[in-house]
């Protein structure tokens, strides 16, 4: 059974933060909910409450940008583009600072409803010059995502998993590289974030069904390694399934049409995610089966793009466990 | 630098400069002029611990804008002197005053009176709306109501490292319509942030008009004081009066000095136009003409020729 890890980044910030005197932690009012609260009660020289006032903290993070520090921005994803976008763009993205902004709570992760769930942040960050965007989709990447957008020379948005995470990875995040789940030959299925997990549930009953899966995860959406994406979807029989907890238009599912249109590869594609849709207030799993998310859907699409049924039901995907990828079959270079 | 000129000198130079070129360029940010010449003097030629100047008297072309590919990227704040720990630091948060801020680099011998012949060219640097690479500036504040925040921002960074520096504003009174204002003073009051300070250009002007108007705004320094500022209220062309406001201690919080101005001061014949200040473009040739005659008499130089 997957090993769950407990709040896996509040550990991992402060350990990477008190060896960098440079790196400041910034919050907006959602201290314990971005699990820095205990960090800002044993490390409060290094920490800064700036209220709720996202306008100014974007901005206020740009001056700090300016005179040598480095400010991790904690908040839900959400809050940190759709109000402050002018302060993202002037402030942060333009003057390349180098800001790491901590998005929580991407996508259905939160029951809160339509004004806390990033459905379209990947969109909007990737087509902002001079960002770079990360995404975790474990507990191991969460551990890793602190010095992974540090690493970064520019402004960084993470989409972070907080909470109790599963430990699918046990080799650590490196920006750029993909990581290859599984090389089957008949379908390519790409997932990042929580829809990984989900993707991995179902491969287990596609096997027994005969389905080859050739299996990528993302964890860099930007830069968006377009060159491996084509080669990995020319080596399927079928096509390619995008599956991600986001809007498909604008995320992982339009980057990788664009990919395979400007490469002149003609290969079906199926994006799997959100459709033109807000969502509502629920449980992951609500959401995750309601709007289409989860490894039912992933079968399901996959049944369309191939033409054949799996005999695969709900049933037959709750039998399957989850097992850590101890190693993946191979790391891809930028 | 050592001052040539006096501050009075430097502010009537910047008055003659922006006419100048607002006659030959068939208009101009002359308004803002009028209203700011003794506040962009006082900072430059006497407020400001400024450095010389890092790059050339006659700026370069537009060079590109920041990017992984664009390595030798600088912005226009070398105007202003190097980045060292003592010097301080200045940002013009309403962009818009950027001809204003160029005629005073001239002014006050940091950048050439040929920059001002680039001014809005295309290819140019010396932009319209004062971009982060072009003279004097040093981050983008085209978007109202950002400038504040990044300077409390640059400065909280300064005062953790020690940096004697301080971090001041140029600010506009049309940027209290905006929440970001407020939220940066409170901020910057909540944090304790100190060397920071401002000087608000209160003309009560903005672009549709007077800003009673446009939107009311109440009493600006009471509010900045609840949000926790410490306000000295100014007559902006009496530059004993800002001497003494600068020496106001603010021990704990940001300084912001409200320079209440005139928007016609220097070129009252603009009263004609009020209260359509914000861009003056001239109607007619035979406006132009007297506008040339009347202003020129006013700043005790000779009409300017402009080709006609």
């Amino acid at each position: 059974m997957v090993e769950m890890v407990n709040r896996p980044y509040a550990g991992a910030f402060e350990k990477y933060a008190v060896q960098h005197p440079e790196v400041l932690c910034l919050s907006a009012d959602l201290t314990s909910s971005c699990e820095i609260d205990g960090f800002r009660d044993r490390h409060p020289d290094q920490f800064l409450s700036m209220g709720m006032a996202e306008q100014n903290m974007l901005s206020f993070a740009g001056g700090l940008g300016l005179s040598g520090f480095r400010p991790f921005i904690h908040t839900f994803g959400v809050f940190l583009y759709r109000r402050p976008y002018d302060q993202l763009m002037a402030s942060v993205a333009y003057p390349r600072r180098k800001v790491r902004l901590m998005g929580f709570l991407p996508g259905i992760t939160t029951p809160g409803g339509m004004t806390h769930q990033a459905i379209e942040d990947i969109s909007i960050m990737r087509t902002i010059p001079n960002m770079t965007v990360l995404e975790t989709g474990d507990a191991t990447e969460v551990e890793g995502i602190v010095e992974a957008a540090d690493s970064i020379d520019g402004p960084v948005y993470c989409r972070v998993l907080r909470g109790s995470v599963p430990r699918l990875f046990n080799s650590p995040l490196k920006v750029g590289q993909m990581r290859v789940l599984s090389e089957g030959t008949d379908v390519l299925v790409i997932t990042a974030g929580i829809t990984t997990e989900e993707a991995i549930r179902a491969r287990g009953a596609l096997d027994k069904a005969g389905v080859s899966v050739r299996h990528l995860h993302l964890s860099t959406l930007k830069p968006f390694n377009a060159d491996a994406i084509v080669a990995h979807a020319a080596s399927v029989k079928h096509g390619v399934i995008t599956l991600e907890n986001h809007l498909v238009a604008g995320g992982i599912g339009s980057m990788t049409a664009e990919a395979l249109a400007e490469a002149g590869l003609a290969k079906k594609l199926i994006r799997l995610g959100l459709q033109d849709t807000y969502a509502h207030g629920g449980s992951r799993p609500y959401l995750m089966n309601y709007y289409g998310l989860d490894a039912l859907a992933l079968v399901r699409g996959i049944e369309r793009l191939t033409g054949e049924k799996t005999g695969i039901d709900e049933g037959a995907l709750d039998a399957v466990r989850v097992e850590a990828v101890h190693s993946a079959v191979k790391a891809e270079a930028l | 630098m050592q001052n040539v000129k006096t501050t009075e000198e430097v502010a009537l130079g910047i008055r003659r400069r922006v006419f100048e070129h607002s006659m030959r360029n068939n208009g101009g940010y002359l308004s803002q002029a009028c209203s700011a010449a003794e506040q962009l003097a006082f900072l430059y030629n006497e407020a400001l611990n400024l450095g010389q100047p890092t790059l050339p008297m006659i700026p370069r072309p537009f060079s590109g804008v920041p990017s992984a590919d664009n390595p030798d990227y600088v912005t226009g704040a070398g105007y202003n002197g190097p980045f060292e720990p003592h010097y301080d630091r200045l940002f013009i948060a309403p962009a818009h005053y950027a001809l204003v801020a160029y005629a005073t680099l001239i002014e006050v011998g940091r950048m050439a009176p040929e920059g001002l012949e680039m001014f809005n060219k295309d290819g140019s640097s010396v932009e319209m709306i004062g971009a982060e690479h072009s003279p004097g500036m040093e981050v983008h504040n085209g978007t109202l109501g950002i400038g504040l925040s990044t300077g409390a921002g640059l400065a909280w960074g300064r005062k953790r490292r020690g940096e004697t520096g301080e971090v001041c504003v140029f600010m506009s009174d049309g940027e209290v319509q905006e929440g970001q204002t407020w939220e940066a003073v409170q901020a910057a009051a909540h944090h304790g942030i100190d060397n920071l300070w401002a000087i608000m250009d209160v003309n009560r002007q903005q672009c549709d008009g007077a800003m009673d108007s446009v939107m009311e705004v109440g009493d600006i320094a009471t509010k900045l004081r609840n949000f926790g500022a410490v306000v000295v209220e100014i007559d902006a062309h009496d530059i004993g009066a800002m001497r003494q406001a600068k020496a106001e201690p603010h021990e704990g919080r940001p300084l912001i000095m409200l320079a209440h101005s005139s928007p016609t001061k220097g070129m009252e014949f603009l009263q004609q136009r009020f209260p359509r200040l914000h861009y003056v473009r001239f109607k007619s040739e035979q406006e132009r003409a007297d506008m040339n005659h009347a202003i020129a008499a006013e700043l005790g130089i000779d009409p300017i020729n402009y080709g006609q």
